[in-house]
């Protein structure tokens, strides 16, 4: 059951979603900043400098570095060292930091970085889509896609809350669409700090860089070791699982907001056809699925929050009845053909007795304007779907064939 | 006849007045000079304003990632030595994102042109501090102002022995075209590091800014190989910046090292496939 989302009307204010997610890490206490100016982020660091010059971020460093690698290399470094740090990067700038990625979780810093989701070059886009943080997810850090900026905002805090528990200690990325999200104005609850410092306690590490108590980070594992390292930051994620739906009923409780744990639902319950995505792109769905309700079709909308960890057990729960999925993807695994959630999906259906067809669109590629039509037509050919069965298991939506 | 028209004229996404529309013209007008046809040149950046060059040129054109200016142009170098190669990248791309990549491209010291913007400002994302804005700048970022030290690209390139290292000035374009000339006539890497205004996010070195501190070099009455006096000269900055070729050495450049460049440009060479069948059968 989503319980009601309470949004304080008095406290809302027009604002930018860089803004908003700025002034969500400035209420989170942070100690050390570290990021690289890149299209569509730019916005969240410059405001974030603005802040630290006001004087409103007490107790808190801000390094300019010369690259993303530089940005989050330092991070591991003020986060061995006990510091609660925050990043926000894009595209090109994630991709750079891969190898640092791997290396943030693998010494298990809970380090939180906003990422405004954008296509990667070749050729250059600096456009939305999700390839770039769905490219990542490989790293140990947990994956969370915001719908709409006050999702976004809100998930700052709640990304603190999950990564640095001490059964987690996983690094947490908060996805947001680029410019669609980081670059749109729209009334929100600013996240706020007396209710975050009653949310959010301080970070208090266990394991880190003290001369009184020396420990080493990062040393090298033989063959005898290795194995156990990758196996306890999976058990980290598979914990993760009921810490993202706690911390969302957490949070709820405090601020009286809440948009799903690691999934929401949207007139599921009788749903033959349910379609799945992520970020903003559900605002859209929402739309499309009302008009539809007001035609009698049964069509449902399951909105994936957490990309990782994987919520298998949730969205086979909510999948079992349905008679046609339908899955979105902003990304495409080159030589699959296939976007990432309609990967995990059917892998996630695989070997249990849920018999359902799943259809995959990769969409929105680029920044593409995914329009109510063509929502529009794809849950038509789902229903075609649940009529004749699978014709095309996983295809590119909207492709011009005049340019090819 | 090579003549400007042939490099084209292209409608650009710079805003009115920068300084970059004086480089464009001043490579334009120096391959014009040197008779190189557009089908003869390569022009490769990395990302950044200035990294938009190449697709404001008619000629081949190379559009990689941030701060990989030098390495895909070393490649297509290697690849083809005949082409002439220029890279062209700026303070933020070559200085900081792809600082390493400058070092050890200099080390290298292949027959490249390097033409770096600097506007001592990220430009493409709004105006920050780049690696060679001035101490005390305020920027959005840097709300306090700049405090690292700024990096100075000739003293450094000097330091590493570049092969040829020269400043030009975006509002000196005839000056700045006959540098570029001497560097792509140069065999090696050549450095030519190009002051160029912001007009938008740059309020400190503007146009008036280095129109009042620049000047000629008298480049006679000593030798361009004097890295002592070079490296000396390449610090002078502030009241006086100084323009011109400061510093040259010619050396062997990377492609002599190669002697399976010697039979020809490689994607010329067919495969050895005799050979190594050959090879392959000594062993059965």
């Amino acid at each position: 059951m989503t319980p009601e989302n309470k949004l304080d009307k008095s406290k809302m204010v027009v604002v930018e979603g860089s803004y908003a997610v700025a002034h969500a890490v400035k209420v989170c206490r942070p100690n050390v900043i570290s990021a690289y100016p890149i299209t569509p982020q730019t916005h969240i660091v410059e405001d974030l400098s603005q802040f630290m010059a006001d004087g409103e971020i007490p107790n808190c460093e801000y390094i300019n570095v010369e690259s993303e690698f530089s940005a989050l290399s330092a991070l591991v470094g003020s986060s061995a060292a006990g510091a609660r740090c925050y990043s926000a990067t894009t595209s090109q700038g994630l991709e750079l930091m891969h190898e640092v990625l791997f290396n943030v979780s693998g010494m298990r810093l809970p380090v939180v970085m906003t990422i405004a989701n954008r296509a990667v070059s070749a050729p250059i886009s600096i456009w939305n889509d999700h390839q770039d943080a769905i490219s990542q997810r490989d790293t140990g850090w947990i994956q969370i896609y915001a719908e709409n900026i006050q999702e976004i905002s809100d998930m700052t805090a709640q990304a603190y809350k999950i990564a640095e528990d001490k059964d987690i200690l996983m690094p947490a990325m908060t996805c947001m669409d680029g410019f669609i999200l980081s670059h749109v104005y729209e009334p929100v609850v600013l996240l706020e700090q007396d209710l975050t410092d009653e949310f959010l306690p301080a970070y208090e590490p266990e394991n880190i860089l003290d001369p009184k108590n020396p420990l080493s980070f990062g040393a090298f594992a033989d063959p005898n070791y290795y194995t156990e390292f990758r196996y306890l930051q999976e058990q980290a994620m598979q914990k993760a699982l009921k810490k993202i739906e706690d911390v969302a009923n957490e949070f709820y409780d405090v601020y009286g907001r809440y948009y799903g744990g690691l999934i929401d639902e949207y007139r599921t319950d009788d749903a033959d056809i349910i379609i799945m995505a992520m970020g903003s792109i559900v605002g859209t769905i929402k739309d499309v699925i009302d008009k539809l309700r007001d035609r009698n079709v049964k069509v449902g909308l399951l909105k994936v929050r957490s990309f990782r960890p994987f919520p298998v057990e949730a969205i086979t729960n909510v999948l079992k009845d349905a008679k046609v999925v339908v899955v979105l993807d902003k990304n495409i695994s080159l030589g699959l053909n296939e976007g990432a959630l309609f990967t995990e999906t059917k892998s996630s259906l695989y070997n249990t007795d849920i018999r359902v067809p799943v259809v995959g669109y990769m969409i929105g590629h680029g920044g593409r304007d995914i329009k109510i039509d063509t929502i529009e037509k794809i849950i038509d050919e789902a229903t075609e779907v649940m009529k004749t069965g699978i014709k095309i298991e996983s295809q590119f939506t909207d492709v011009k064939e005049e340019l090819i | 006849m090579v003549s400007i028209e042939d490099y084209g004229e292209f409608e650009t996404a710079w805003c009115p007045g920068c300084g970059n529309f004086g480089i464009l013209k001043a490579i334009k007008q120096a391959l014009v000079n040197l008779g190189r046809s557009p089908h003869e040149v390569l022009v490769a950046s990395g990302i950044g304003q200035s990294s938009k060059t190449p697709h404001y040129l008619n000629c081949n054109s190379f559009n990689g990632l941030h701060g990989r200016s030098l390495p895909p142009a070393t490649g297509a170098k290697i690849a083809n030595h005949e082409l002439t190669v220029i890279a062209v990248t700026g303070d933020g791309d070559c200085y900081g994102e792809g600082g390493n990549h400058f070092l050890h491209t200099v080390r290298r010291n292949p027959d490249i042109t390097m033409i770096v913007h600097d506007n001592q400002i990220y430009g493409l994302t709004k105006g920050q501090a780049s690696p060679t804005s001035e101490i005390g700048m305020k920027t959005k970022v840097q709300t306090h102002g700049v405090f690292n030290m700024p990096l100075n690209p000739l003293s450094l390139a000097i330091s590493l022995d570049c092969s040829f290292v020269a400043r030009g000035y975006a509002g000196k374009v005839s000056h700045l075209t006959s540098l570029i000339e001497k560097a792509i006539e140069h065999k090696g890497l050549s450095l030519v590091d190009v002051l160029q205004p912001c007009v938008s996010f740059n309020k400190l070195n503007t146009f008036k800014w280095y129109s009042e501190r620049v000047y000629e070099m008298d480049d006679t009455g000593y030798e361009l190989n004097d890295r002592v006096r070079a490296f000396e000269k390449s610090m002078e900055w502030g009241e006086k910046i100084p323009l011109g070729v400061f510093y040259v050495n010619e050396k062997p450049c990377f492609e002599d090292y190669l002697d399976v460049l010697k039979s020809g440009p490689l994607y010329r060479n067919p495969p050895a496939t005799e050979k190594v069948n050959d090879l392959i059968d000594s062993f059965i």
